[in-house]
């Protein structure tokens, strides 16, 4: 019996199928469950990084070293990755290496909506793009192949739909692929003008030969519509789906390889239709291909540059008669912190201390949303530091700003912005929101937890530990949840001149399954001052404020701002 | 036959959209889900999308094309209801959780969202499902009572169903689910 599988876990079990033997990824929604899966086969050795580019460094190495390796990544991550990934166009590979990177259209979970079949086209690095499970299997263990065949990273690129979706896929047994041989070779793997001079001309003419080759490959496929020939359209991953439920009086070319794409024979099928639709979700990538190459057809003049498409979006496009029932108007439920989530009361003290915050990327984002509202500033992974750094350097140092920043991010590519603000003295203050894991891509493990992707026992940077290293002599540990330690301890940096770092500990909330303990209300005088924590737990009607015993977690929070002494710890019934 | 779950993150739609799926694979149905991860998961909105057919392609439902909506939640009922095809049935659990807006005063919950849809939608039914799940020993099961409510009101194979139940939960709490279960079988009429 087929099996129900979500894609990114198809594209793990295509990797184990494919005889992978390291696997070396960082968390990233929509792409986070391919190493979380990758990690229980057996065999096989799979860990978190502490960002994409040692991610990707590391499966080039295992690589290099003769192994068939991965390396995962959401599409942000590929530009922290994209100093190693532009180089190992050049070096090729020696055991097959694929690069995997999900898109996410629509920002279900990101900052931006960049399209990665830029990066394959301008590293020059081959990519498939599968359009359901099966084919994510499909296309992985192909995706090897082509690797090694070709001397070539390859990337298997996903978006959101397709990684999140689940669908029926055939299992395989484990392919035995045996570690190659490594042989030195300075002029293949070691990158320097001489030798990268060769290397590149290496890169065009494997072009040249993928750029022919993809012509004849079955995963770019025609698919006849026998319902005339008025409509051709040209797609590829989920809008192929889409494509086939809206316009099944379209032929349709599906298009396997989104770099190189598969020209001649897209030419060929542009002649047997009589108008072409070039149907991609973000940038016109695919049709400005073709149009440079002097095939006629339409795209983005009627589509748009931004979100994700639909099957109804195709078919109004394409003026098929469908009552388009409309939204009723209600209010929007944001995401938000979660019930004792230990971020809130820190975000509470900036508010109340009218800082300016450059923030970062993680749950702690959310502080950015009313009515904590205390976020200036979100960039991407890291930037909490140097912004504030930059703030600090702009105004001469009077700018009321602090960064803040999450433990797995810190970990990630904040360490770099803080030796800079300690090597050009810029005095910033930094608050590291040290929840011990990595939150809001669903608790996975760091650096700096004590625990590996297996969830087993690892060495453990300690954070104080590498701030001290970093030159920062101001270093304050305080609990998240005791406010008063918290507003001294940012006090105290903010009136320093030097680089000072509070690391405010508490484990997320989420990861204590145990019995909490709850707070209660007594003699409410509804002044509402607890309602600005934004708190799920606490709502507030005529009479005062109640707190929801299912929701609340006992973090005392509430009962810490509360001028009356009303909030005090109860009993659970 | 394209089934749409709307919630509040945390409610369960993921639990209920994977036994939706393992019952379409033991009856041999081709099936597609989509599900949402990350940010919008963490007291957002969510929904999740299950497809069941000889061939489906599309893993998302699309405004106008749900045969039943799963709604966990009042005002997400009322959030995703175009999404439902006319003489489609809308399946709500009747519990109101008020959204940060709310909280804060910057919105108000909408008053007689429940009676509109029953006047809108002939196929709009309203259950109980969170006391029917804590009567079966967890409230957090009303999930599961969702389910047996549609497995009714649907026709679906019932031991099948129960498979399916039994195959998505841990073991240790497959007893009180399948409880829950057959409490919302019985009680949606």
């Amino acid at each position: 019996m087929k099996e129900l599988m979500l894609t990114n876990h198809a594209v793990a079990r295509g990797a184990y199928e494919a005889g992978v033997r390291v696997l070396s990824a960082y968390p990233g929604t929509p792409s986070t469950e391919i190493a979380e899966s990758f990690v229980k086969y057996d065999g096989v050795y799979a860990e978190w990084a502490p960002n994409e580019k040692v991610a990707l460094e590391v499966a080039v190495g295992a690589s290099v070293a003769g192994a068939r390796a991965m390396a995962c990544m959401k599409h942000v991550g590929v530009n922290v990755a994209a100093d190693p990934l532009f180089t190992s166009a050049y070096t090729g590979v020696n055991g097959g290496l694929v690069i995997v990177v999900a898109d996410d259209p629509g920002m279900h979970s990101s900052q931006n909506e960049q399209d990665s079949r830029f990066y394959a086209r301008s590293a020059h690095v081959m990519m498939l793009e599968p359009s359901d499970a099966q084919e994510a299997k499909d296309f992985t263990k192909l995706a090897f192949e082509l690797s090694e065949k070709y001397d070539t990273p390859v990337f298997i690129r996903l978006t959101t739909r397709v990684a999140h979706s689940r669908s029926l896929v055939e299992l395989c047994d484990r392919e035995d692929v045996k570690l190659r041989p490594y042989e030195k070779s300075i002029t293949k793997y070691t990158m320097m003008p001489a030798s990268a001079i060769l290397r590149h001309q290496v890169v065009e003419e494997r072009d040249i030969e993928l750029a022919n080759m993809v012509n004849t490959l079955d995963i770019n496929k025609v698919e006849r519509s026998r319902r005339g020939n008025k409509i051709g359209v040209v797609c590829s991953g989920v809008v192929y789906q889409y494509v086939k439920e809206a316009l099944p009086d379209a032929s349709i070319f599906k298009v396997g390889t989104v770099y190189p794409l598969p020209i001649k024979a897209i030419e060929k099928f542009a002649t047997t239709v009589q108008q072409l639709y070039v149907i991609e979700e973000l940038e016109p990538y695919i049709e400005n291909q073709l149009k440079k190459a002097g095939i006629k057809c339409k795209g983005k003049e009627i589509f748009s540059l931004q979100g994700e498409l639909s099957v109804l979006k195709i078919l109004e496009k394409f003026n098929r008669s469908v009552p388009v029932p409309v939204a009723a108007k209600v209010p929007g439920r944001p995401p938000v912190m979660c019930a004792g989530c230990p971020h809130r009361g820190v975000f509470y003290v900036l508010g109340k201390l009218k800082l300016t915050v450059n923030g970062d990327i993680g749950c702690y984002t959310l502080g950015a949303v009313a009515p904590l509202s205390a976020v200036d500033t979100v960039l991407c992974m890291g930037a909490s530091i140097g912004m504030a750094h930059g703030f600090k350097k702009a105004t001469k140092g009077v700018s009321h700003n602090i960064a803040v920043i999450g433990d797995s991010t810190f970990i990630h590519s904040g360490i770099t912005g803080l030796i800079n603000a300690v090597y050009n003295e810029s005095g910033i203050t930094l608050v590291i929101l040290d929840n011990s894991t990595t939150g809001m891509t669903g608790h996975q493990n760091h650096p700096a937890t004590g625990k590996n992707l297996k969830g087993e026992k690892a060495p453990a940077v300690l954070l104080d530990e590498i701030c001290r290293a970093c030159g920062v002599k101001e270093i304050e540990i305080v609990d998240a949840y005791d406010l008063k330690a918290v507003e001294s301890a940012v006090k105290k940096g903010i009136e320093s001149p030097n680089v000072s770092v509070i690391i405010a500990q508490r484990p997320c909330v989420l990861l204590n399954k145990g019995p909490k303990p709850v707070m209660k209300v007594d003699e409410c005088r509804n002044c509402g001052k607890c309602m600005k924590l934004g708190c799920p737990a606490i709502s507030r009607s005529g009479s005062g404020v109640t707190i929801d015993p299912n929701q609340c977690t006992g973090c005392g929070v509430c009962a810490e701002v509360c001028p009356f002494g009303a909030i005090k710890e109860g009993v659970r019934e | 036959m394209n089934i749409l779950i709307a919630g509040v993150g945390g409610q369960g739609t993921l639990l209920a959209s994977k036994v939706l799926g393992r019952y379409a694979v033991l009856c041999g149905k081709d099936c597609k889900l989509s599900e949402v991860h990350g940010m919008s998961q963490r007291g957002g909105s969510v929904t999740t999308h299950v497809r069941i057919g000889d061939k489906v392609h599309s893993p998302v439902i699309w405004a106008g094309a749900a045969d039943v909506i799963l709604a966990f939640e009042v005002l997400e009922a009322a959030r995703v209801k175009h999404f439902l095809r006319p003489g489609g049935i809308l399946l709500v659990n009747d519990v109101k959780v008020l959204p940060m807006p709310v909280i804060t005063g910057a919105a108000k919950y909408p008053e007689g969202l429940k009676e509109d849809m029953l006047e809108e939608i002939n196929g709009a039914f309203f259950i109980p499902a969170a006391s029917i799940a804590a009567e079966a020993g967890d409230a957090r099961s009303a999930n599961v009572v969702m389910l047996g409510a549609m497995c009714r009101l649907f026709g679906f194979d019932k031991e099948k169903m129960m498979q399916a139940v039994t195959d998505c939960v841990p073991e240790k709490f497959a007893e009180t689910n399948l409880k829950a279960f057959a409490l919302g079988y019985e009680k949606v009429k």
